[in-house]
């Protein structure tokens, strides 16, 4: 037993904090801090930086452009850049798309998309989520047809996020209707400029536009782009899924935000005092405290596990805890962020649009705190809800 | 970091869960808490032979050098047992006292004997107005010749009955609440002014209200009159242990109750089949391994030099592994259902020393409450 970083990490740790003072725009960090998401050209500027450090892709092997770090290094990176707080690499790229390529793409396909994935020069959107395939994404219905060397595209995905700024999609669709509904599946990269691709924006109740509908209407994808065998898409899912819940415990953007809502609490007055000062409030951020520690050594006994048995041991069932815990303490500090600006929570808008508090009426660090509260009741849907979480410890790891 | 056992440790973890699974079945157990003692001195020579009397003592003093990690893997798998022997008071917490408060000479006449199983500890802070105020100490130390005489009462003594040897806060200046003025004393049972009234806790650990009148302290531990920094020093080690101790009682309370949802029939199918208590028992397993998680931080974090940092986080150890213990407790019991109230029945034992467990040395409130009134784990930008 060891508990403890070692020097190196350490070592590495104030490297990746020196790159962010040096090189992460003061403007996003601003954007940032006041609860807003980046904006594409904040994301894009960033990311060329991380990519000409060779950074961009922490995930992916060295062969391919990837740092080589060590699973601590890469959770080091992860958690300071959400401290710091600077955007993470796109995910869509460099940790869905990206790895499936290099798992199960050809070399044509790794030569000609990967480059431009780690420098963001293709924005990629996640095309798997229909109207009638959410929790059971196995269950989707948008067709392919095999038409000479190209695919037919017809159908509907849906909560596409970021669509508006995708240059590329990649898509789960069905091939084989008549097989069983895991096995009539592919995985199939498509361009978002293609004729008969329409995106539809959905609009949050927060007033945000993040996500979309993409409509699919008679679209001719060239047989070069399916990544893996036909109808063995739903391999790559579930390696795109396994990959996904890693990344959802958040524990550094958690932290940045408790330290935020500190800041606050303590410039709020409450009954003529900080609103820090009250007991009641207080001890509602440290019990978010308390349980994001644990969650940061949960992460840790992951990462050691998966330095130490990479792909041979048994999933380990602090895995499952990560996405469960994360998004609860997410969720629950965006609440306390809400309720400390009190009344002047309320005023509406899209919280991260520029400029929106500019009638003043309302404190500005006050401003879409509400909006980030109702935005972020999704964490506990997306990425595999967490009641779908607990079905899958239920019977993986308790075998009811 | 790295979280698995060495060799040494495995060897230590695999010699105990072999006494144990041996000689403390549930059955056996009952024998032993039925027992006039109420727990075995027969085990307790073999917690002597397997070294675990003298683990975490220097070896200069007579013990094995064993350190937090060591303490954590004997504390795991004395919750998976619900152990009822005095190895809590007597080494964690005696054993505490000795290793950080007591000069060369005195540590090497008591260790050998700690490590052989036959001198007995009992930590003696508990007063009626204290609450989990480890200041708030009334029995005075008055000085007579060139040494002490307590007196005071000292309540839910654990192990007190048995005790060879108390370590007890009292008085030495200043008031009720002041954080100086508190020296630590070791007072022998057998001292004249002293009296003991043994009995049983809920969760089946002996205890004692021992009353001090005027009997005469053999040593004096740490500093004169600063001795509450190495009460807090003892208590964050001790709460190290009761977190992993706590963590092996959640394990296999829950894994009882998954093994029960598997074979209970009802409606014609397993209990485990319905989807709400499924959802449950998952719950369980994400407030484990949330415990367990933090099991390992209260290890880390009890070494803190910084006594203020240490507090800090050993504050928010209790606080969480006190919020899941509960949790896991109660709903081990409510997922049982009427099977689980029996007192034939080792659920409830599991749930009555993890209520137990919970609340020593402060419980959830207190110490969400005191690590909230220190600003928290993260500081304000």
């Amino acid at each position: 037993m060891e508990l403890r970083f070692t020097d190196a990490e350490r070592a590495f740790r104030e490297e990746v904090r020196a790159f962010l003072a040096a090189e992460c725009p003061e403007a996003t960090r601003r954007h940032m801090i006041a609860g807003k998401s980046p904006t594409k050209q904040m994301v894009v500027e960033w990311q060329r930086k991380l990519n000409a450090k060779g950074w961009a892709t922490p995930e992916w092997p060295v062969e391919h452009g990837g740092p080589g770090w060590t699973p601590a290094q890469k959770y080091i990176f992860r958690e300071e850049l959400q401290m710091w707080p600077a955007p993470q690499p796109l995910a869509f790229n460099v940790n869905m798309c990206g790895p499936v390529i290099i798992e199960f793409g050809t070399e044509a396909q790794k030569k000609r998309f990967l480059p431009r994935m780690a420098n963001l020069d293709d924005w990629w959107c996640q095309g798997f989520s229909e109207p009638g395939a959410g929790s059971d994404l196995a269950g989707l219905k948008c067709r392919a047809v095999r038409e000479g060397d190209h695919y037919v595209v017809n159908g509907q995905k849906t909560w596409t996020t970021l669509a508006q700024h995708a240059d590329w999609i990649f898509l789960l669709v069905r091939t084989d209707p008549n097989a069983k509904k895991q096995e009539g599946i592919s995985f199939l990269l498509v361009d978002m400029r293609s004729p008969g691709i329409t995106v539809r924006p959905i609009i949050t109740i927060e007033g945000g536009h993040e996500v979309n509908e993409v409509f699919f209407d008679d679209v001719r994808v060239p047989v070069e782009n399916l990544v893996g065998e036909e109808n063995k898409g739903w391999d790559c899912a579930k390696f795109l899924l396994g990959n996904e819940r890693f990344g959802q415990a958040r524990v550094g953007a958690s932290r940045e935000r408790i330290r935020r809502l500190k800041t606050i609490a303590r410039e709020t007055l409450d009954g003529g005092r900080p609103l820090i000062e009250d007991p009641e409030f207080r001890r509602q951020i440290t019990e978010m405290e308390v349980e994001l520690k644990a969650l940061e050594m949960t992460v840790m006994r992951v990462i050691a596990n998966e330095t130490k048995r990479a792909g041979t041991g048994k999933p380990d069932p602090a895995t499952s805890v990560l996405k469960i815990k994360g998004t609860e303490i997410q969720q629950g500090v965006a609440e306390l962020l809400m309720k400390a600006a009190g009344p002047y929570a309320w005023v509406d808008g899209d919280p991260d649009a520029e400029g929106s508090n500019e009638w003043d009426v309302a404190p500005d660090w006050a401003f879409g705190l509400a909006g980030v509260y109702f935005n972020w009741r999704k964490q506990s849907i997306y990425g595999g809800s967490n009641e779908i979480q607990r079905n899958i410890m239920a019977k993986a790891f308790l075998g009811l | 970091m790295d979280f698995d056992l060495n060799e040494s440790q495995s060897l230590l973890q695999d010699s105990l869960r072999r006494l144990l699974a041996d000689s403390y079945g549930f059955e056996a157990r009952k024998a032993y808490l039925a027992s006039e003692t109420g727990w075995s001195r027969e085990i307790w020579a073999r917690y002597a032979e397997l070294g675990l009397l003298g683990l975490p003592f220097a070896e200069e003093d007579g013990g094995f050098g064993g350190g937090g990690e060591e303490t954590m893997i004997v504390a795991e798998q004395m919750g998976r047992h619900i152990t009822l022997e005095p190895w809590f008071s007597t080494v964690v917490l005696g054993g505490g006292f000795l290793r950080h408060g007591a000069e060369a000479a005195l540590r090497q006449e008591m260790v050998g004997g700690i490590a052989a199983g036959e001198v007995l500890l009992a930590f003696a802070q508990q007063e009626r107005q204290s609450r989990y105020d480890l200041f708030d100490v009334l029995t005075t130390a008055k000085k007579d010749g060139s040494g002490w005489l307590i007196s005071g009462r000292k309540g839910m003594v654990l192990h007190g009955d048995t005790a060879d040897h108390f370590v007890v806060t009292a008085r030495m200046a200043g008031g009720q609440r002041d954080r100086s003025g508190i020296g630590v004393f070791l007072v022998p049972a057998r001292a004249e002014g002293v009296s003991v009234r043994g009995f049983r806790q809920v969760d089946g650990t002996r205890a004692a209200e021992v009353e001090f009148a005027g009997a005469r302290a053999s040593h004096l531990l740490g500093e004169p009159e600063n001795g509450l920094a190495l009460v807090d020093r003892v208590v964050d080690e001790a709460i190290a242990a009761l977190a992993a101790e706590a963590v092996g009682a959640m394990d296999v309370v829950h894994g009882m109750t998954v093994e029960y949802m598997k074979t209970r029939q009802q409606f014609g199918k397993p209990i485990g089949s319905f989807q709400a208590l499924q959802h449950r028992a998952a719950d369980m397993l994400v407030a484990l391994e949330q415990a367990r998680s933090m099991a390992f931080f209260a290890t880390m974090a009890a070494r803190e030099e910084d006594a203020l940092e240490r507090r800090r986080n050993m504050h928010a150890v209790k606080a969480q592994i006190g919020r899941a213990q509960r949790f896991v407790g109660q709903q081990s019991i409510q997922l049982h259902g009427g099977i689980a109230m029996t007192m034939e029945y080792a659920a409830g034992h599991y749930f009555k020393r993890l209520t137990v467990n919970e609340a020593a040395f402060g419980d959830t409130d207190f110490h969400l409450r005191a690590l909230a009134d220190m600003g928290g784990l993260v500081q304000a930008a």
